[in-house]
């Protein structure tokens, strides 16, 4: 199989007269990382992979043990469709070694494997489909405000003909690159847009978030358009979310249908939901990792803030879809809480955990609360056991400081340098005196 | 170009006999990458994949003894009466096939049989079907003179299903038959490259892959014409 991987990989880039093969890997905060070798390298690359200095990578290694291996994954080998015709380029996702052949520590990709490897022994497959929801706006300029779209005044297209383009070009871009588009739509905010990605097993669909955050920025990028995925870029209108549907597969089938139940959940889905009830709070610091990410947790934005779960109620934080035409295979649910600027492989991991964790332990599922939770006071919350999620970034940190969960799940590495990396940025943040604060107290006080 | 090459390592000590006794001159190996490494600069005579202990294995020796040329090593395969199932649909895997335990004269004739003509046939490097067509040897696919870009796995499932036209197939089928066993997402993964095929073949030739309701999948037109 390898082999005849590697061969389909030489072949290829030798028959198509591939100049450039990008060698993709992802730091520990999400950030997609590349250098370039040459087809001449590439054979020597797939075999015994490629050397390199970890220590200017952000969590990556210490700077006495630097050196770490890239092992390109000859299944990610695709041609990247924005090169120049006359100089193909392609990409290949990479699993970064020890130089000793072990898995590196450091490397968040090699952390999903490794928790989607603890599913596969309980004979369950991942499977992941995202909706990620982002911004285009004006190019930013330094302390100036987003500017929407449709306020910016310098397009010669309208701003529907910019947008729509703009989404056709980004789905085209997304498909020949092997990420299957499911819907596409203008959403609530000004300028915001939602593209649902089909499922597709959760490795791929980490590696298929990395594509598609530079897809949309770069084919935004030749228009003139910034794209973005910070959470809340605008004050008083919906952040962007990226809503996880969760399924697991086994041998016969999707592992969260039952035809005995009224929501057609099976009890693994039950334990699967009580496990990322339970530990959400823990894992929320990755599926939500910047101080921006707690200004979306809000109530009012149909964003979570809520540790609750209920079949059509978006204030919740599972929801569980109603399938069209009671189809067994489309029994899913949908975690709501993560952001698109989230590590995909580090939060797919969290979420696998806790949720194993459930299943494994026999948790059990608590009621469903149907009503809306932005209506209800805080009293009527407690009456019935509903907690929110953390607030703040540093009450994440500070939840997922004391999760052995988190920290088996990731691993000492990651584990130690992310709370170490957040904690410096809360830090930063703190520090700060924000315009709320000037326009509030510097008159009256 | 005298050399068999025989799997697994060590082989069936019975099969060594038989082997030394007819006066071949064979090599066993433990993996599809050690025959690979092992090949003389003039080929195999033959091979000898004997797929009782561990079929799955006897399958990559088969495949990488298949991939590697565009020349035939005539290969004949040993199989338990419970394997033959595993047979269907991997024709193009081997020549001919003898049951296990196998009569050592059956062996020897079989052998014979299949040496006697090793002047060896040319495999077909080119597959078509209509405007697509594929390119065995340098694993390149197009469609309308437009080159696809395929993943490896994509390339695969196409490959299988256009060498099967109006075939329906199940997802299990495919799953067993194309990605073997080394996979993530289980049955789902076939529904998602079939729709990444689609997508790539684009509008005018999406059609060419079929959704069998209840079933699976087909290639082309179906035999019977609907």
């Amino acid at each position: 199989m390898l082999e005849q991987q590697r061969d389909y990989v030489l072949r290829t880039v030798e028959e198509r007269g591939v100049r450039l093969i990008r060698l993709w890997f992802t730091d520990v905060l999400g950030n997609l990382k590349s250098f370039a070798i040459s087809p001449a390298e590439l054979e020597n690359a797939l075999e015994d992979g490629m050397t390199f200095d970890g220590s200017s990578i952000d969590g990556f290694s210490r700077v006495q043990e630097s050196d770490v291996l890239a092992v390109p994954d000859a299944n990610t080998f695709v041609m990247l469709p924005w090169a120049d015709q006359k100089a193909p380029e392609a990409r290949v996702f990479c699993d970064i070694h020890n130089l000793d052949g072990s898995p590196f520590g450091g490397d968040p990709r090699q952390v999903l494997r490794r928790n989607l490897e603890r599913a596969q022994k309980l004979g369950l497959d991942f499977l992941i489909a995202p909706d990620i929801e982002f911004f285009y706006f004006a190019p930013p300029e330094p302390g100036q405000a987003p500017r929407p779209l449709d306020e910016a005044s310098f397009f010669d297209l309208t701003t529907t003909d910019v947008t729509g383009t703009l989404r056709k070009e980004t789905i085209r871009t997304l498909e020949t690159m092997s990420i299957p588009v499911e819907y596409s739509f203008h959403e609530d905010a000004p300028s915001q847009h939602e593209i649902d990605l089909r499922h597709t097993d959760a490795l791929t669909m980490a590696d298929s978030v990395m594509t598609f955050r530079l897809v949309v920025k770069e084919v935004a990028a030749a228009q003139g358009v910034h794209a973005t995925f910070m959470p809340k870029p605008l004050e008083g209108v919906q952040g962007s979310g990226m809503h996880l549907h969760l399924s697991l597969f086994d041998n016969e089938g999707n592992a969260f249908y039952s035809a005995d139940d009224a929501y057609n959940l099976s009890d693994t889905a039950k334990k699967f939901m009580a496990g990322l009830l339970f530990h959400a709070s823990e894992i929320t610091a990755i599926t939500n990792q910047t101080v921006n990410s707690y200004k979306r947790l809000v109530p009012g934005f149909e964003a979570p803030v809520h540790v609750s779960w209920a079949r059509n109620n978006r204030s919740g934080l599972i929801r569980v879809p109603v399938p069209k035409r009671a189809n067994p295979l489309a029994t899913r649910i949908e975690y709501r809480s993560p952001d698109p600027a989230c590590n995909p492989y580090l939060a797919f991991s969290v979420i696998l955990a806790a949720g194993l964790r459930g299943i494994e332990q026999g948790y059990e599922l608590p009621a469903e609360a149907d009503a809306n939770l932005f209506e209800m006071g805080d009293d009527a919350l407690q009456k019935l056991g509903i907690e929110q999620l953390p607030q703040s970034l540093s009450d994440a940190l500070r939840v997922m400081e004391s999760s052995s969960l988190v920290h088996d799940a990731l691993g000492e590495h990651i584990f130690e340098w992310f709370l170490r990396n957040k904690r410096s940025e809360w830090r930063g943040y703190k520090t700060q005196v924000t315009p709320f604060e000037l326009n509030r107290y510097l008159r009256s006080i | 170009m005298d050399l068999i090459a025989v799997f697994p390592e060590p082989p069936p000590p019975d099969l060594a006999r038989t082997l030394d006794l007819a006066g071949y001159r064979w090599k066993a190996f433990a993996s599809a990458d050690e025959v690979a490494k092992a090949e003389p600069a003039e080929g195999w005579m033959g091979a000898i994949v004997c797929a009782d202990a561990d079929i799955e294995n006897a399958w990559a020796v088969c495949r990488a003894l298949r991939k590697k040329d565009v020349l035939q090593v005539p290969l004949l395969l040993l199989v338990t009466g419970a394997q033959l199932d595993e047979l269907t649909l991997r024709d193009e895997l081997f020549d001919d096939f003898c049951l296990l335990p196998f009569h050592p004269r059956e062996l020897e004739a079989r052998l014979r049989h299949l040496f006697a003509f090793t002047a060896v046939s040319p495999r077909p490097d080119l597959v078509d079907y209509g405007e697509l067509v594929l390119n065995l040897e340098t694993y390149q696919a197009s469609v309308g003179g437009q080159p696809l870009d395929l993943t490896y796995m994509e390339y695969e499932l196409l490959k299988f299903l256009v060498q099967n036209p109006g075939k329906v197939f199940t997802r299990e089928i495919l799953l067993s038959r194309v990605w073997g066993y080394d996979y993530y997402g289980g049955a789902r993964t076939v529904d998602v490259h079939i729709r990444r095929l689609r997508a790539k073949l684009g509008e005018e030739h999406a059609n060419l892959i079929q959704t069998v309701r209840s079933v699976g999948y087909r290639f082309g037109q179906s035999r019977w014409g609907s």
